[in-house]
């Protein structure tokens, strides 16, 4: 049995006994609409399906909400430091805005206190089956699905009920992506992925390799500036180090007047690049290798002390590394270095362990989905993904967006059919569609979205699916 | 207000975000949580949250329902503000509706409904109330101009909106209460004061909730007929209290229309139609 919520949620009412294919009872949830996880995505989805009229299951593995933000989570990804790198208009949902004195850059204890909050304020834990996790997601007759869960960890029997739709919210920045390298397995020193590390503390004094440039890693180098002995930074090609603040505003407000302006991209990379240029300056002055593309082409990092300490010395930027060694390390340029502790800061990969890989769309089983939005699954209408995206933003707005849109679809497909059949058609052709310009090959670009391009096409999704009144 | 197109894409909001002020937020709490949702209470142009402070607070409390009020800025005991727009007071009631524990019912007065109106396209209310409502547009100016040409006038030009003693209050409030009240008055800034007529009608409520309209066919600042058709706009008919002044939580009067409010949130009204 699922432990009891900290709201004591009372256990779905059974309405009919079904079975499965292999004969297992299943308890027929009817309507209800069943929610993957209570991070920021699962949240703003039942919100959202609960406003729309909907009766929602939510699971989650955890014995809390904020998913990512909750730091004492097993598999949350923040350390003691973060915080956000999207300023606080660009990451709040629309109809629920953080504190308008906090920072414009919140630290993570604020984000969960946010989301806890978000989840009082609108009767979310009701919903939510905490210490539950999803371990199957089968579909059945009539675009219905069968989830089964378990408490986490294993304990306790499966349980299957029956739903009208599935919303997918597990998140993707929680399963690490860990690089093979040659001689890894001999190299004495500790290496561990960024997603285990917490605390400054790990790093003092010690002589440490950070590899990768993404904002985990950035933030960790800055941090090995200041407590470890030697700090050395990794990457692989040349980045735009973006400071978080430019002619002392947040960085993504400046960018957004532009965009407002519908100020075209070559022009917005134009313009970016004369005032990194002006304020940050000469990267290569500082040892750092020339960036390989225009800024936008790769996730923006927003990190504002990274090159100070470069200048300072406490940083040395170094290539690729080419393999390990039992006490050292090679780099791709021949050089040899000797820390004791290498953090990987190279990202994250989706993870559906539930789900068939075929579900998806993702054929060929390399674990990127193949949808329309990034959220609406072709020859599955009563599936989505919440919060599979990479935005240049933040992200939380977006899924808001996704999550209604999901809500009016459902509710479509009861009143107007035709409406929902246009919509899956829709779904089907564009699958795969981009909303980003240019970005450079990699797994962490998979799911990079330009947040207005997306907002746009959201919209026009949502416009197109209701018709013009 | 329906079948408008859901405006997702908000640069301009985001990339110039409402400067934070100080709030002066007043509340009368129940003895006993019944599991009521709060009220928000949003005074109109020239009040602060002490016009509801004197009756409706504590009797909202009263029958269980916890009860604020804000002061917009530049209003009450909230932070001064010359600079403010429509949208500044918009996200005054925001900001407080979205730091209360749990889903708010917002009530408006006079221009305090039309903050309420931009208010609910950001924030989904469980209810809304707007008590003689000032929606805005030159129709109001007109009435405004008939009824009251000397304090009304000088607005246009930037000067204050002075509204009488006579427009707020009806011949049974005693005259040292509407004294006492009219003394208290001060003034929304001129660039709120000037899109109240001109801005931009609100955009669509988010999350649908159900909005009741009242107040008083002899109200000498909204005729009646603003009021069946600000109601209209919500699918509804107004609720009117004859004999009352504008100024219906200051009303000798005040206990009927509170009463009608809190009647109606118990009834539990549901949601507004779909869209
Ligand atoms: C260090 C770091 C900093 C970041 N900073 C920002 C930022 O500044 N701005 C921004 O917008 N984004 C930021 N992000 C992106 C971040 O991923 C999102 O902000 C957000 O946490 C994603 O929310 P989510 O709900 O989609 O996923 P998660 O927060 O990961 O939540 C998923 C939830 O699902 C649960 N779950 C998963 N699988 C199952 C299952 N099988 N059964 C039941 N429950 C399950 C998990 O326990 C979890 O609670 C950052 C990410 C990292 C790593
Ligand atoms: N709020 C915050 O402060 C904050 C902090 C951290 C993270 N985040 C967010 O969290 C998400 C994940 O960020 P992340 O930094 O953990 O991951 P990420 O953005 O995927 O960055 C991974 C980094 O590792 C490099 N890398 C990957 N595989 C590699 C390999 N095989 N060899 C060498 N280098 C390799 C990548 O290089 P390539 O560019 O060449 O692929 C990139 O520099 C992002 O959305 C990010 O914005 C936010």
């Amino acid at each position: 049995m699922p432990t009891p919520t900290e709201h004591g949620r009372p256990d779905p009412e059974t309405t009919a006994l079904a079975h499965s294919r292999d004969g297992r009872p299943v308890s027929d949830r009817g309507d209800t609409i069943c929610v993957i996880g209570a991070g920021a995505s699962g949240l703003t989805a039942i919100k959202n399906l609960v406003e729309h009229g909907f009766g929602v299951d939510c699971y989650e593995r955890e014995t809390g909400v904020g998913g990512a933000w909750n730091w004492r989570h097993d598999r949350s990804p923040v350390y003691a430091s973060t915080h956000l790198i999207s300023s606080r208009p660009f990451t709040q949902f629309p109809d629920f805005p953080m504190p308008d004195d906090w920072p414009d850059y919140p630290h993570h204890s604020q984000l969960l206190s946010y989301f806890e909050r978000y989840a009082d304020h609108f009767d979310l834990r009701r919903h939510i089956w905490f210490g539950t996790e999803v371990v199957r997601v089968e579909p059945v007759a009539d675009d219905r699905w069968d989830v089964t869960t378990r408490s986490t960890g294993g304990y306790g029997p499966e349980r299957t009920s029956r739903y009208a739709a599935v919303l997918i919210a597990n998140g993707h920045n929680w399963s690490p992506k860990l690089p093979r390298y040659e001689g890894l397995e001999q190299f004495r020193g500790e290496v561990m992925h960024a997603s285990s590390y917490k605390d400054p503390a790990q790093l003092r004094g010690k002589r440490v390799l950070v590899v990768g440039a993404g904002n985990t890693g950035c933030d960790i180098a800055v941090e090995a500036a200041q407590q470890a002995s030697r700090c050395w930074h990794s990457t692989r090609r040349g980045y735009w180090y973006a400071p978080k603040y430019v002619l002392g505003r947040p960085a993504d407000q400046v960018n957004d007047t532009l965009l407002a302006l519908r100020v075209p991209l070559r022009l917005r990379q134009w313009l970016y690049h004369r005032t990194l240029r002006l304020t940050v300056g000469d990267l290569t002055r500082f040892g750092l290798p020339k960036p390989d593309h225009r800024v936008y082409e790769t996730h923006p990092i927003a990190n504002s002390q990274l090159v100070y300490h470069v200048g300072h010395g406490a940083i040395t930027p170094v290539p690729d590394v080419a393999r390990f060694e039992s006490h050292s390390v090679e780099l791709a340029d021949g050089r040899r270095i000797d820390p004791e502790l290498v953090v990987f800061a190279t990202g994250y990969l989706p993870r559906f362990e539930f789900l068939e890989a075929k579900v998806l769309g993702d054929d060929e089983g390399v674990g990127r989905p193949r949808l329309w939005l990034n959220a609406f699954v072709p020859e599955h209408p009563t599936l989505a993904v919440a919060g599979l995206l990479q935005p240049d933003s933040g992200l939380f707005p977006l899924v808001h967006w996704q999550a209604v849109l999901f809500a009016r679809l459902l509710r479509l497909r009861a009143t107007r059919p035709e409406r929902a059949a246009a919509f899956a058609a829709r779904v089907r052709s564009g699958a795969g569609e981009r909303y980003s310009g240019p970005v450079k090959d990699s797994t962490r670009h998979w799911f990079e979205v330009g947040h207005a391009d997306y907002l746009r096409a959201l919209e026009r999704a949502l416009h197109d699916l209701e018709g013009a009144k | 207000m329906n079948g408008e197109r859901v405006r997702m894409l908000r640069g301009w909001e985001w990339a110039r975000p409402v400067r934070p002020v100080r709030r002066e937020v007043l509340s009368v709490l129940p003895e006993l949580e019944e599991g009521q949702p709060p009220l928000l209470f949003v005074p109109g142009f020239g009040h602060g949250a002490w016009a509801y402070a004197e009756h409706w607070l504590g009797h909202t409390a009263a029958r269980g329902f916890p009860a604020y009020a804000v002061s917009l800025r530049g209003h009450g005991g909230s932070e001064p503000a010359p600079e403010a727009t429509l949208r500044a007071y918009a996200h005054d009631v925001v900001q407080v509706a979205a730091g209360l524990p749990r889903q708010a019912v917002l009530v408006g007065h006079g221009a305090g409904a039309l903050v309420v109106a931009h208010a609910l396209a950001r924030y989904p209310a469980r209810a809304a109330v707007l008590v003689a409502p000032v929606l805005g547009g030159w129709a109001t100016f007109g009435a405004a101009l008939r009824r009251n040409p000397l304090g009304t006038l000088p607005a246009v030009f930037g000067g204050g909106l002075r509204l009488s003693r006579r427009q707020l209050f009806s011949r049974e409030t005693p005259d040292a209460d509407a004294r006492r009240h009219a003394a208290r008055l001060g003034r929304a800034a001129r660039r709120a004061q000037w899109q109240l007529l001109t801005g931009a009608d609100p955009e669509p409520a988010v999350g649908r909730p159900p909005v009741l309209v009242l107040g008083s066919p002899d109200d000498r600042v909204v005729p009646a007929s603003a009021l069946t058709r600000a109601a209209r706009r919500y699918g509804s008919a107004p609720l009117l209290f004859p004999g009352m002044g504008h100024d219906l939580m200051l009303d000798a009067r005040w206990r009927e229309p509170i009463d009608a409010i809190l009647d109606w949130l118990v009834k539990d009204p549901t949601r507004g139609e779909v869209p």
